[in-house]
């Protein structure tokens, strides 16, 4: 093997040494953020942990800034004041391209609308993650890398060189997922995943998060309207509200909790309703 | 430093044992799975010296196995639940579209272009037959034309595009004032430049160009709007409120541009006459007054009715294009960017076609 490459390989393995997720206790630290535009202002002294290889849900009133959290974790909007660690680093901070780069490689985002890109086939948009950061990993490797993620995703064999437009919601949700999962990443992101399924879809679409956070040892940051997820996936759940996170915690710690929004949010008629599921579905588990 | 993704083998009667070692994930793989293929065949293969494993360093695993029908042992819980999730059979997943052979695509290429093209042409009158249809509909329930919807068109078809046109038919008019009188110097004939201004600018040019400038600059407009429209399905949202998009989006604008054409048309044709009454004052000494008494002369009523025959059919040609193009958008957005280019493209070149038509068809009527 010739010596350019070695030097490249080298290279791409010190990366590699730049962020490792598993040493960290909290994949990501929020404190004091404010999000700020023109007078509304969205966030203001909101701190978060998210533990690694936990399942967070965050949840809030329409309007309580859930997606611009998640948009300044990963850097997509630069918060008025505050500070937000990945992994020990301060997106802000990073002035080196590279390290940046090597920071980014460690988390998936799904947007809410899948945000597939339109021109390329699914399994493109798999690979576009991976030729951006493995330019060269070989085609076969990169073709068979795009039929596991489509199947892991639980996306119907002849999906691959599908384009968007010719998949269904539920479809563009999968694949957006797999896209996500193109890096084997430690920090999942997911900007309400079952919004717009239908409850047969966004159950499996549930159990299919649970069930790929465990096996790949996922840190999952879920922001979710609906209940169902709650229950089914997540570790513990953030509440935010009152432009901070009011809570924190399992869903028993948060019941306990006074304050009215929580309250009213899960005691409601379709918080008991979810709850109702979850306590029938867990006697069954026990009877069987 | 950790351990790169790394392995060391022994050679036995039905193939290596390969013992992986350090961390076989995607960021440490280097080159790995050359050098795995350079082994050859695997009969077994030990885990026990694997640090942390992810989905990719799982699937080398998998496809070593796949391949030949190697044993795995020492797999860590996590390893297991990996090779568990991936060990299905994937070879039914597919990947790209069915490849064919150059000469085949190409004569596909051919094939479907042809088709597109002629699809085309039936599209538009289809789709100009469906208009006079909605029309006559509208005109039987007695439904107003939505003028205030044309008038706004006629704003930006018409009044915004005045400068642009004006300054393009004045530079036409002298270049060809200019460019006529080199030649007809040589005969001591550059008089006659006059009539060449006067005619081809009523007759045709002036028409010409407007209809080139109205195609790029309001036929695109209305591509692209219908096509974002059809996008954010605002056309299906009118149906289903009971809105005819035909009568509220497509016939406003045809009938804008069907009206403004001719105005426009003859605008041009003037500002082609000044520009090269401009040359024929500066550059040959004719002055204006016997400039426009010539004209007056050489002009025969007919080129006039020429053009206001034409112009009417541009306008509507132009129109239904743009409409039609922007009806056809489906999918996504690039397709709008693809329909706007094929409104401007097939809208001029069927101006030309027709004005080549209309120019053999008025000189066998005679007027010539």
């Amino acid at each position: 093997m010739s010596e350019e490459i070695q030097a490249e390989i080298r290279e791409e393995l010190a990366a590699a040494e730049a962020v490792r997720p598993e040493t960290f206790e909290y994949a990501i630290r929020v404190r004091g953020l404010r999000n700020q535009f023109g007078d509304a202002v969205i966030h203001d002294g909101l701190d978060l942990d998210v533990r690694s290889g936990e399942i967070l849900g965050v949840v809030g009133g329409s309007g309580t800034g859930k997606s611009v959290l998640m948009r300044s974790i990963v850097g997509l909007q630069t918060p008025t004041a505050g500070e937000i660690e990945v992994y020990g680093k301060t997106l802000d901070t990073i002035t080196d391209a590279e390290e940046s780069r090597d920071l980014r490689r460690r988390w998936g985002v799904m947007f809410q609308g899948g945000a597939l890109f339109s021109t390329l086939s699914v399994a493109e948009n798999i690979q576009v993650p991976l030729r951006e950061y493995y330019p060269r990993l070989d085609q076969q490797l990169l073709d068979e890398i795009a039929a596991y993620k489509v199947s892991m995703v639980g996306l119907p064999p002849d999906a691959g060189p599908k384009f968007p437009a010719e998949l269904s919601g539920g479809m563009v949700k999968r694949a957006g997922l797999a896209r996500a999962l193109a890096l084997d990443p430690a920090l999942l992101f997911l900007d309400e995943p079952t919004a717009g399924l239908d409850p047969i879809g966004a159950a499996k679409f549930d159990e299919l998060i649970r069930e790929l956070a465990d096996t790949m040892g996922l840190t999952v940051f879920l922001i979710t309207h609906d209940l169902d997820s709650l229950y089914a996936t997540c570790d513990r759940v953030a509440v935010l509200a009152e432009k901070k996170v009011i809570a924190v915690g399992t869903i028993p710690e948060l019941l306990a909790t006074e304050h009215p929004w929580i309250q009213d949010y899960f005691n409601g008629p379709r918080g008991r309703a979810a709850a109702g599921c979850n306590i029938a579905a867990e006697r069954q588990d026990r009877k069987s | 430093m950790v351990a790169r993704a790394d392995f060391d083998y022994s050679d036995g009667a039905e193939g290596a044992a390969v013992r992986f070692t350090g961390r076989l994930t995607l960021a440490r793989l280097g080159d790995l799975p050359q050098r795995l293929d350079a082994v050859g065949a695997v009969a077994s293969i030990d885990l026990s010296g694997v640090e942390r494993i992810d989905t990719v360093g799982a699937w080398i695993v998998t496809r070593t196995v796949n391949e030949y029908g190697a044993k795995v042992t020492g797999a860590s819980p996590e390893a297991e639940r990996l090779l568990e999730a991936l060990k299905d059979d994937k070879s039914e997943y597919r990947v790209h579209r069915d490849r064919r052979s150059t000469i085949e695509r190409m004569l596909e290429q051919v094939g479907t272009a042809s088709l597109a093209v002629w699809g085309e042409l039936i599209g538009i009158i289809d789709f100009f037959g469906a208009m006079i249809i909605a029309l006559g509909i509208q005109i039987r329930a007695r439904r107003r034309l939505r003028w205030h919807a044309v008038v706004t068109r006629f704003q930006t078809v018409g009044v915004d595009a005045l400068p642009i046109i004006g300054l393009m038919s004045f530079l036409i008019g002298i270049v060809i004032a200019q460019q006529g009188a080199v030649q007809l110097e040589q005969f001591g004939l550059e008089v006659f430049t006059i009539n060449l201004v006067g005619r081809a600018s009523i007759r045709e040019l002036g028409l010409l160009m407007t209809a080139i400038m109205v195609a790029g600059r309001s036929g695109s407009a209305f591509a692209a709007q219908i096509g974002t429209m059809k996008l954010t399905e605002e056309i299906d949202a009118m149906r289903t409120i009971g809105v005819s998009p035909m009568e509220a989006i497509v016939l406003p604008r045809v009938a804008a541009s069907t009206i403004t054409m001719p105005l426009l048309g003859f605008y041009a044709s003037i500002c082609a006459i000044i520009g090269g009454g401009v040359f024929c004052w500066a550059g040959l000494e004719i002055p204006p007054l016997t400039y426009v008494q010539r004209l007056r002369e050489i002009i025969p009523m007919h080129d006039f009715w020429i053009m206001l025959i034409k112009a009417p059919v541009f306008g509507i040609l132009i129109g239904v294009t743009g409409c039609y193009e922007g009806m056809q958008v489906r999918q996504n957005a690039e397709e709008v960017g693809k329909r706007t280019t094929s409104a401007v493209v097939a809208a001029i070149f069927l101006v030309i076609v027709l004005d080549a038509f209309f120019a053999v068809f008025f000189s066998s009527l005679g007027w010539n």
